[in-house]
């Protein structure tokens, strides 16, 4: 009962930053209320006990990609106008798709019978983890870290040519 | 598990009430006497000119994003390192293939300058 | 004997138990809680007050004069004054300046200092909250602030206030790499991400700092710059950029900044004790748990010591040079520790054998770096005196 309590605050937090990013007229505070909602996300993480991956939203999602975001808003003129045009000329089109897969997903969520495990996680669960990197699942693993190179090397080859 | 989360939760309300009560406190104890001259933006005592925003070099970005890439590394190193003791030595060369790709990735920023700070 | 033996755990069951006599589990879970959150914060200022005296009277040391002796006993409550201080000045807020974003930048600092405090283990069980995930923890915790960093350039509407705080962040982040990196070595050889875990992992005398002082080294450098000390304080320093990011702050959100600093530093000095040094380990703890907590506030001492020396002896480091020995020393140096270190362990040697291994292989590495930074430094150096 205080679970779904929390859940359903966490939730509303949550989505009402991810709302606040897109309503907001300010790019900054966007990118602030961006940083907010990963926070939900993680705690979303931790009540579904993926402790490993709530401190790593953390990590990744706030202190890196956010950082990033906010980078990339100063580097274009957007950071410094303070008022940015809520909507653009196309809004009937978009409200009609995103009506769409709003449905779609609606129909997902609820008629699917999703597999639900009431198990509790292993209490070796890093460790779990981290086999299954060099086990079953060392390929991805592997690719994981050439996917790192190329978006580096891609960043880098376009940053350079605008000098 | 949850329970320790509990922990953190509750840690989190005090410390947060803790930095909003100190500034309250102040706000209330401290003089208000706001004048235009005060609340000027601060450039080495000189009126402000032109608009305030900077030349952002891409470097700052680069930068970023580099940290990503290798953020990303390590966060996928943890939980090998956390299994280390239970593998065989294929992990070790498994994790060894995984880094030198990534110290090449490092290696051609080097080369390309993208770690020089200008 | 016995209850002193092991006192500050004995403390909290007598707590614990006397609340359970009047109140339900849940409600005593709960009291337990908020009561430790708030001992942590208690203990958070105190021991900044502390560190703070220490710092001002070991630098006034070292450059031959007295430091704070006037309020209280040889200066003991200088700091109190200076907050009392802080706490009464006008805070004046720059027009213009972004009043959310502003304000709740120094907040968010203050924050995430304290939050790190709930996984740093002063004692045999005697720790926040020791949880699975504690060492990353730490370092989420730790990127917050860079978040808070930048918020507060941005909210002070000052072009000089920006500029510092996208450095002061590109700094951090340039050495969380490193640091991240550094922390993967015990890690390896605990095969625990919980902090009481590594301590225990390093029973015996193990420390991990003594098998693996390049990875040591490496974790305090990166930790230097992580809490923007010197001698990697460019971007704070009086004399450049006119203070950076905090320009615009003054009273009690100064404070807060200040606080900040000087509770990560305390807490990366903690973090390395307990990685690399047994954390609250020492002769005779089994038998006296509270020892623990006194090895623990020792070999802490020692480390802030460290940080403390560092800040007094060096001289400032120039930004291009401090990313450069980030990038191109740290890091290699960091990964190249982890990859010798785990080849190293995994052979099937005598435990003995393979931690002297481990210690040869790490001082191999120091020394080359050296080798290589003194190479590399000839050589600029040659180059400019040909330029002439």
């Amino acid at each position: 009962m205080l679970l779904q309590a929390i859940f359903i605050l966490v939730s509303l937090a949550t989505l009402g930053a991810a709302l606040l990013v897109v309503l907001t007229r300010n790019l900054f505070h966007s990118a602030l209320f961006l940083a907010a909602s990963f926070f939900g996300v993680a705690a979303l993480y931790v009540l579904l006990e993926a402790e490993f991956l709530a401190v790593v939203q953390v990590l990744i999602y706030v202190g890196a990609i956010a950082t990033l975001i906010v980078f990339a808003i100063m580097l274009s003129r957007g950071g410094v106008q303070r008022g940015v045009p809520l909507f653009n000329a196309e809004w009937a089109i978009v409200a009609v798709g995103v009506a769409l897969l709003g449905g779609v997903l609606i129909v997902l969520l609820t008629q699917v019978a999703w597999p639900v495990s009431q198990a509790a996680p292993p209490a070796d669960l890093i460790a779990r983890l981290g086999q299954a990197f060099v086990g079953p699942y060392v390929i991805p693993f592997e690719v994981a870290s050439a996917l790192l190179v190329t978006a580096l090397i891609g960043a880098i080859l376009i940053a350079r040519e605008r000098e | 598990m949850l329970q320790s989360y509990a922990f953190i939760g509750i840690l989190a309300v005090v410390a947060f009430g803790f930095a909003v009560a100190g500034l309250i406190a102040a706000w209330l104890v401290s003089p208000k006497k706001p004048n235009p001259i005060k609340n000027d933006t601060y450039e080495c005592g000189i009126q402000t000119f032109g608009d305030t925003w900077v030349q952002f070099k891409a470097q700052y970005y680069l930068f970023a994003l580099i940290f990503v890439v290798f953020d990303v590394e390590a966060v996928f190193l943890f939980p090998w390192a956390v299994a280390y003791r239970q593998l065989g030595f294929y992990a070790v060369v498994e994790a060894i293939l995984f880094i030198l790709i990534l110290v090449g990735g490092l290696l051609y920023a080097w080369r390309k300058g993208a770690l020089d700070w200008q | 004997m016995g209850f002193v033996a092991d006192l500050f755990r004995n403390l909290g069951a007598a707590f614990v138990g006397w609340l359970s006599g009047f109140l339900p589990p849940w409600a005593v879970a709960l009291v337990n809680d908020v009561a430790v959150a708030l001992l942590l914060l208690t203990l958070a200022l105190l021991i900044v007050l502390y560190v703070i005296w220490f710092e001002r009277k070991a630098i006034a040391r070292v450059q031959d004069r007295l430091g704070p002796n006037r309020a209280g006993p040889a200066g003991l409550l200088q700091n109190l004054a200076d907050a009392m201080k802080l706490l009464i000045k006008e805070s004046i807020t720059p027009s213009d300046a972004d009043r959310w974003v502003y304000n709740l930048a120094p907040i968010l600092s203050v924050f995430a200092a304290i939050m790190l405090l709930a996984v740093v283990p002063f004692g045999a069980g005697l720790i926040g909250e020791d949880l699975n995930v504690g060492v990353l923890y730490i370092v989420a915790m730790g990127s917050l602030g860079s978040m808070a960093v930048l918020m507060a350039g941005w909210g002070s509407n000052n072009k000089y206030a920006l500029l510092g705080g996208f450095r002061v962040v590109a700094q951090l982040l340039s050495y969380e790499i490193p640091m991240v990196l550094a922390m993967l070595s015990p890690v390896l050889l605990a095969g625990t991400l919980s902090m009481q875990g590594i301590v225990a992992a390093q029973a015996g005398g193990r420390w991990f700092g003594v098998l693996m002082p390049a990875a040591f080294l490496i974790y305090l450098v990166s930790a230097v710059a992580e809490t923007g000390r010197s001698p990697f304080d460019l971007l704070e320093a009086e004399s450049e950029l006119v203070a950076g990011f905090h320009i615009e702050y003054s009273g009690m959100k100064f404070a807060w900044f200040y606080l900040a600093e000087f509770m990560n530093t305390f807490t990366l000095s903690a973090v390395a004790t307990t990685l690399f040094f047994g954390g609250w380990l020492g002769p005779f703890v089994d038998r006296a748990p509270v020892l623990g907590v006194v090895y623990f506030a020792i070999k802490v001492s020692i480390i802030y010591a460290l940080f403390t020396w560092f800040r007094a002896t060096l001289p400032r480091v120039r930004i291009d040079q401090l990313m450069a020995f980030a990038w191109k020393v740290l890091v290699p140096g960091a990964l190249a520790n982890l990859l010798l270190v785990a080849v190293l362990a995994k052979l099937p040697l005598p435990d003995l054998l393979n931690s002297l291994l481990i210690l040869a292989a790490n001082v191999a590495l120091i020394l080359t770096g050296l080798g290589m930074i003194g190479r590399s430094l000839r050589l600029q150096a040659q180059r400019r005196l040909a330029q002439g």
